[in-house]
């Protein structure tokens, strides 16, 4: 058995924080979960998803993978106001998308509790944005917790449940990479009883949000606040520790660091550090006592500086006299690293050596850092970017357009492993800001000026918001390609399955598939192709029909993702060879297919056998038919 | 207890974050308090793939440039790459069997030397051990083992608060069944690899 579903409590299991959060559901008996995966919050649902499959007689929640986080959240939302304890997981980015569903039941409230959980990504590891989520606690009234370490992803996952069920209201767990891919010891408590049906008493007047009923829902949802900050001022989730005149206050993983750097500097008896792990409504009377009690306070928070500047409210409205140290007005040099920052400043994730530094010049303390090794005389490095594996069918799909169209077309691209199409030699990727954006922005290139535009998106990222950009394009009578690259999976977070996915393949009985063909022919797309990418000369030509097609086309490109059929339809292809006879080294497949099952040996080129899956992409390129499917004797 | 500060570093596929969770559970069998990290994301994709173990109280789940107090590296031009994580007292642990990236592979940019690698970062940090730990992983018969063969070398080269038979308890229990007996033979031939050097 998973040791997540030990019953009883008492034992201590090293936990990857996202796991943390799954127990802690489990032990506030959650009924209902969903979610659309997106580092690093992905291995909640993942988690979810494979103990309801591995074990569904003990398993008692429902789970779904929703189609995005807009509908995830609205799901969710029918399940906790019908009265059943729900978690509802997203990346920083993903709550963009639930914005306008979260907006307003932050004013309807739930009759059971709600957990939004929403994991950051400072340094942006895996991420186009580095957006604050402690800006959407604001913005939507409903209080927020803050995890510092895997143990306290449990404990408030639990408690998050309690409070939204004492406020009525959706209640917002805050991660981060950091805090939800450590792993730590975990304290287990008991699993908690779960109630998996409920039953809705009907109130339009409190759940239809018309004006006439918002007008009081909002002044409802101000109470709610007021209430949440009487909590918050009473929370053992803010706590003060250390004694002395000067203050420090934190949150997040930044806490940890802070421990750390008073621990290693013996300052426990001159500095006291106030920890929000409830971070929102802030408990003002709380801080407004702890600025009075020292002369100097630093902010330690990476990201925005939303704790600093309410600290400054709250001492200019209580008039209270006190440094208050932050990020400085500065920012790092641009780099395309993830350098670590050497100051407080608002781009990228703090770290402990730099936080060390500023508290000891805070407290003017010397202190001598260790110092790094001279880097200065290391030979160059060769970089190693993430690269589509061996065999990817993306790779395929990539190399067709090239031929057709060259560089002498826009691709506005969208968010998966086909992103890496940015890289050389494909360069098939032109522009992209968010989910979905493929589709809408190839409307917009193509009005504005006269290249052909040839969008990319993935199945799963066609089915998150790829639907409304498309049927927008056929109502607006756009002129764009769009190659849907349906590897019948979501590759890049972990192969979850989505609407298109073979989902009676993967054991899930209680899944339908929803044809994407079917689908874009019933938003309205006249043009439509299915390729088999591997088939280098049918897929080039139906690229070229498309594109010249007038008005909105589509190609769908199907083929299964190389790591997942290894999964779902172990067939094996031969893996191919370089026949040393006829190799004449014009590097065509080394430069324009750039596999990285390839390499180059005395002037021609090779494939390494353990890592070549046998597409035969390169095989149709080579201009000496020199690639070939491997000898027996070889 | 004095936190003791460990990075490894490696390539997508050589089994860098079974090695840290392995270690982060040993320490949780041995009762040493432990933070492990992970950057996942890129991992199947051939990119750089980073964990850090700290052992014996730090909460800090990551360890920032220069405080590295070990650096395991499972494949030489990025032992390079990390030694930003080092400083003059670090031990560091390297597999010399290299990895070559694609840009390499087709020619397109140069693989630095490993044994010239390999002397520079001697000269530069505590303690360097480094050997072709692939072939010890080869003779185990399992070449996947490699991440077992650099935890038996961080066993034996460091003085860890963390015993033997509880890594070993763990790789016994947590890693496939059919690969125990040949993940076993690798650790022990890390390990007395790194002894003897």
């Amino acid at each position: 058995m998973d040791k997540l579903l030990t019953p009883s409590g008492g034992k201590s299991f090293l936990l990857l924080g996202n796991e943390a959060v799954v127990r802690g559901a489990l032990e506030a008996g959650m009924a209902f979960a969903t979610c659309y995966p997106g580092t690093p919050s992905s291995e909640v649902p993942d988690t979810l998803y494979r103990l309801r499959k591995q074990y569904p007689d003990k398993v008692k929640y429902y789970f779904e993978y929703s189609t995005n986080e807009k509908v995830a959240l609205e799901v969710a939302a029918g399940a906790a106001v019908a009265g059943l304890r729900t978690l509802c997981t997203m990346k920083h980015v993903g709550m963009n998308v639930a914005a306008d569903p979260m907006m307003t039941l932050a004013y309807v409230g739930v009759n059971a509790g709600l957990v939004i959980m929403v994991a950051d990504d400072p340094s942006m590891f895996s991420s186009q944005n580095e957006q604050d989520s402690r800006y959407y606690a604001r913005l939507s009234g409903l209080p927020m917790l803050e995890a510092s370490t895997p143990t306290e992803l449990k404990e408030m996952t639990k408690y998050a449940f309690e409070l939204s069920e004492e406020l009525g209201s959706p209640v917002i767990l805050r991660s981060s990479t950091r805090v939800s891919h450590a792993r730590e010891a975990v304290k287990f408590a008991k699993l908690g009883k779960v109630k998996t049906k409920a039953e809705f008493t009907k109130n339009p007047m409190a759940y239809v949000t018309v004006p006439a009923v918002s007008r009081r829902l909002h002044l409802r949802l101000l109470d709610v606040y007021d209430k949440a900050q009487a909590i918050s001022e009473k929370s053992e989730l803010n706590p003060i520790s250390g004694r002395g005149k000067a203050g420090i206050v934190t949150s997040s993983v930044c806490a940890n660091f802070v421990a750390d750097a008073v621990a290693e500097l013996g300052l426990k008896n001159q500095v006291k550090v106030l920890k929000l792990g409830m971070s929102w409504p802030l408990p003002e009377k709380k801080i407004a006592r702890f600025l009075r009690s020292v002369d100097k306070v630093l902010v330690v928070e990476d990201l925005e500086p939303l704790m600093e500047d309410a600290l400054r409210v709250i001492a200019q409205k209580k008039g209270i006299e006190v440094d208050i140290q932050g990020k400085k007005s500065k920012h790092p040099p641009v780099s395309s690293d993830v350098a670590p920052p050497s100051f407080f400043s608002r781009a990228f994730e703090y770290n402990p050596r730099l936080v060390r530094e500023t508290l000891a010049k805070f407290m003017g303390l010397p202190y001598k850092a260790v110092r790094p090794v001279n880097l200065k005389d290391l030979p160059q490095l060769p970089g190693r970017p993430p690269n589509l594996c061996p065999g990817c069918p993306h790779r395929a799909t990539y190399y067709a357009v090239k031929e057709v169209l060259g560089d002498d077309a826009i691709y506005p691209t969208d968010i998966g492993c086909y992103t890496l199409g940015l890289l050389p030699p494909i360069k098939a990727a032109d522009f992209l800001i968010c989910m979905g954006s493929s589709v809408s922005s190839s409307a917009g290139f193509s009005r504005a000026q006269d290249k052909p535009v040839v969008s990319f998106i993935g199945d799963s990222t066609f089915f998150h918001s790829g639907l409304t950009g498309l049927v927008n394009a056929v109502y607006n009578q756009h002129n764009f390609t769009l190659i849907i690259l349906d590897n019948g999976t979501t590759a890049m977070t972990g192969q979850q399955p989505h609407p298109g996915v073979d989902s009676p393949a993967l054991g899930d009985v209680d899944r339908r598939r929803v044809d994407i063909e079917a689908v874009v022919r019933g938003l309205g797309v006249e043009h439509v192709q299915k390729v088999k990418p591997y088939k280098v000369r049918s897929t080039m030509k139906a690229i070229k029909e498309a594109v010249e097609h007038p008005g909105v086309s589509v190609i769908i490109s199907e083929e299964l993702c190389v790591l997942y059929a290894r999964k779902v339809r172990p067939i094996s292809r031969k893996p191919f060879m370089v026949d040393p006879d006829k190799c004449k080294g014009h590097f065509d497949c080394l430069n324009k297919v750039a596999c990285p099952a390839m390499f180059k040996e005395g002037g021609q080129a090779r494939i390494n056998a353990l890592q070549c899956v046998g597409c035969a992409l390169c095989a149709q390129v080579c201009p000496e038919k020199a690639i070939v499917p491997m000898r027996k004797e070889v | 207890m004095e936190s003791l500060r460990i990075v490894n570093v490696g390539v997508g596929g050589q089994g860098n974050l079974l090695a840290s969770n392995l270690l982060g559970m040993a320490a949780l069998d041995a009762k040493i308090p432990v933070m492990v990290s992970e950057i996942h994301g890129m991992a199947q994709r051939g990119g750089v793939v980073e964990s850090a173990v700290i052992l014996g109280g730090g909460k800090s789940p990551i360890v920032a440039q220069g405080e590295a107090d070990i650096l395991v590296s499972f494949e030489p031009a990025e032992t390079l790459r990390a030694l930003n994580k080092a400083n003059k007292n670090t031990l560091v642990i390297s597999n010399i069997r290299p990895l070559p990236p694609f840009t390499v592979a087709i020619g397109q940019a140069p693989y630095p030397d490993p044994d010239e690698a390999m002397k520079i970062v001697s000269r530069k940090v505590g303690r360097l051990v480094s050997f072709d730990g692939q072939a010890l992983a080869e003779e185990a018969k399992n070449p996947l083992s490699l991440n077992m063969v650099m935890l038996g070398a961080l066993f034996a080269a460091a003085e860890l608060p963390v015993p033997v038979r509880s890594i070993k308890k763990m790789i016994r229990t947590h890693t496939k069944q059919r690969f125990v007996e040949s993940n076993l033979l690798a650790f022990d031939l890390g390990m007395k690899t790194a002894k003897a050097a």
